[in-house]
């Protein structure tokens, strides 16, 4: 059925070539959450990768920033349909996290304060691909944008950039986070669409 | 930030599935064993898919994920729930 | 022979399907909401207190879509009023939102739009149900579903006592107010609460509700009223708090937050 609402346009949809399809360019930052905010004090943040053998690798908060923050400027994309250009972040390279970390599996489980899970190559989270991000905007991240600190994963559809992140796990097979059970599809490459199972 | 609705919302994504409405089903929670109705559930619609969560211990009940060509129901987190005939 | 069924059968509702809807009428309700009647010749007729999905259709394809209380109802074995296949909303303007400005304000007679419904079997009032008497509280444009389980009540001629608290911020911002005032009676108790400004001479302090006030001016506990709860998510967790704190039973109180652009 062709059916119009005469009138209505909905929010502006403005064509940009920076834009991956069926993308819409906002100005503000939606907060989208799945449950309750965590509210984790920095003093009580602490950041652990598990690997095959079951040892742990952890950080303070301090011990984290330590590693040496950096700016980047990245474009984000919402799988909800909205995009944000040119955002500025503040965070540790996940290269400089995983230096000291030896381990043949190439998934990782992301884990957040909260229970939210989602899954990711560990390539691509390698070679200044993603971050642990802790500011975003000129500021500290916000609990209900996934302060203290979130993953930042651009090249990805941002489900994946896991907000609240406490922890990193090696897995062998790339096993489905939260929303990859639910539906979503299990890398979620902007460019390509890959919204959906 | 509470930002989560009730489980009323979800009456109409689910009734392109089931034949009755189900916000007014009683249902068990994986979780706690909670046995409530679908329609006091805390349900997220500000994220990627509809989330319902216990309203005793938050726990995942169901989520609802809108392809536009397909709805991808999960009701992983009930044990079970009674529907009327 | 047969089991006895577990539980009485109850006439089948109506089962949810999209309409296509035409605005007959649009009405200022309040500063920042407007009413909306719709000629819906396809409606199978809906209870007090549910909601329809509302979707909008751009030229380019572009769908937006929102759940919205119906202000109006047509239970079986009633007066129908307004007439069948006719469906009111009255829809508050949110702040940045996408689809609430343009039904408030670009709507027009003879515009269409699609409805999903009718939805919602649980945060439903139904004539003849029970003798319990029903306490109603609403926050806001949270009154729209419990005006329509008003106007069910007054129009069936239903034996149990109802009250409605009702808290705006203004007299202006006060939905259905010529209405809510004629159905006020001996079966139908209406307590306003203003939070900003309240008419002159009004003899109660203005501001935000409070457990002191709720538990003035609603029906007490120990009378083991149906409550319906509906406002902004804040609202309604402090009030359903308050009410299990007066003694309610959570089984007793129906809430339905709303949110959401």
């Amino acid at each position: 059925m062709s059916f119009a609402t005469r009138g209505f346009s909905g929010r502006r949809r403005e064509p940009d070539t920076r834009l991956p399809p069926g993308q819409t360019l906002v100005q503000d930052w939606p907060v989208l959450s799945a449950g309750p905010t965590p509210h984790v004090d920095t003093a009580d943040w602490e950041f652990t990768i598990r690997d095959e053998t079951g040892a742990e690798h952890r950080w303070s908060w301090d011990e984290l920033l330590a590693l040496g923050v950096e700016d980047v400027t990245v474009d984000i994309h919402c799988v909800t349909h909205w995009s944000r250009l040119d955002m500025d972040w503040r965070g540790v390279s996940l290269d400089k996290v995983f230096e000291n970390v030896e381990s043949e599996h190439e998934y990782v489980m992301a884990h957040s304060y909260g229970g939210y899970t989602t899954n990711i190559p560990l390539e691509d989270l390698l070679d200044g691909k993603a971050w642990i991000a802790t500011e975003a905007d000129g500021g500290p991240l916000d609990p209900e944008h996934g302060g203290p600190a979130r993953l930042l994963v651009p090249h990805l559809y941002f489900w994946k950039s896991a907000k609240w992140l406490r922890g990193l796990t090696m897995m062998p097979d790339n096993d489905p986070g939260f929303w990859e059970q639910y539906g979503y599809h299990l890398y979620g490459d902007p460019w390509k669409e890959e919204r959906y199972w | 930030m509470t930002d989560h609705l009730d489980g009323n919302v979800l009456a109409g994504a689910l009734s392109e599935v089931f034949t009755g409405d189900v916000t007014a089903a009683r249902a068990r929670c994986g979780g706690c064993g909670r046995m409530s109705v679908m329609a006091e559930a805390m349900v997220y619609t500000n994220a990627p898919g509809l989330v319902a969560r216990c309203a005793g211990c938050d726990q995942v009940l169901a989520t609802i994920v809108d392809t536009g060509d397909r709805l991808i129901l999960s009701l992983a987190g009930l044990t079970a729930i009674e529907l009327r005939r | 022979m047969s089991a006895e069924p577990m539980t009485p059968v109850r006439a089948s509702r109506p089962r949810p399907a999209w309409h296509v809807a035409t605005v007959v009428e649009t009405r200022r309700e309040t500063p920042t909401a407007a009413r909306l009647v719709l000629d819906v010749p396809t409606w199978p007729g809906s209870e007090a207190g549910s909601h329809v999905d509302l979707r909008l259709t751009a030229p380019d394809g572009y769908q937006a879509s929102r759940s919205y209380s119906i202000a109006s109802s047509t239970p079986a074995g009633t007066t129908a009023e307004p007439p069948a296949g006719q469906v009111v909303l009255a829809i508050d303007e949110l702040p940045d939102g996408e689809v609430s400005p343009f039904l408030v304000r670009e709507v027009r007679p003879g515009d269409q739009l699609e409805l999903h419904g009718p939805l919602g079997a649980f945060f439903v009032w139904r004539p003849g149900e029970s003798d319990r008497p029903v306490q109603l509280i609403a926050g806001g444009s949270g009154v729209v579903p419990l005006y329509a389980m008003a106007a069910a009540h007054g129009a069936a001629d239903d034996a149990a006592r109802f009250r409605l608290l009702y808290s705006a911020r203004t007299p202006a911002d006060v939905f259905f107010a010529d209405e809510l005032t004629a159905l006020a009676g001996p079966a139908f108790g209406l307590d306003l609460v203003y939070t900003r400004e309240a008419p002159d001479g009004w003899p109660d302090a203005v501001g935000r509700l409070t457990r002191e006030t709720l538990a003035a001016r609603t029906i007490p506990a120990a009378e083991r009223p149906r409550v319906y709860v509906c406002g902004s998510t804040g609202f309604v967790e402090a009030v359903a708090r308050w009410l299990q704190e007066l003694g309610h039973a959570a089984a007793d109180i129906h809430t339905e937050r709303f949110g959401g652009l």
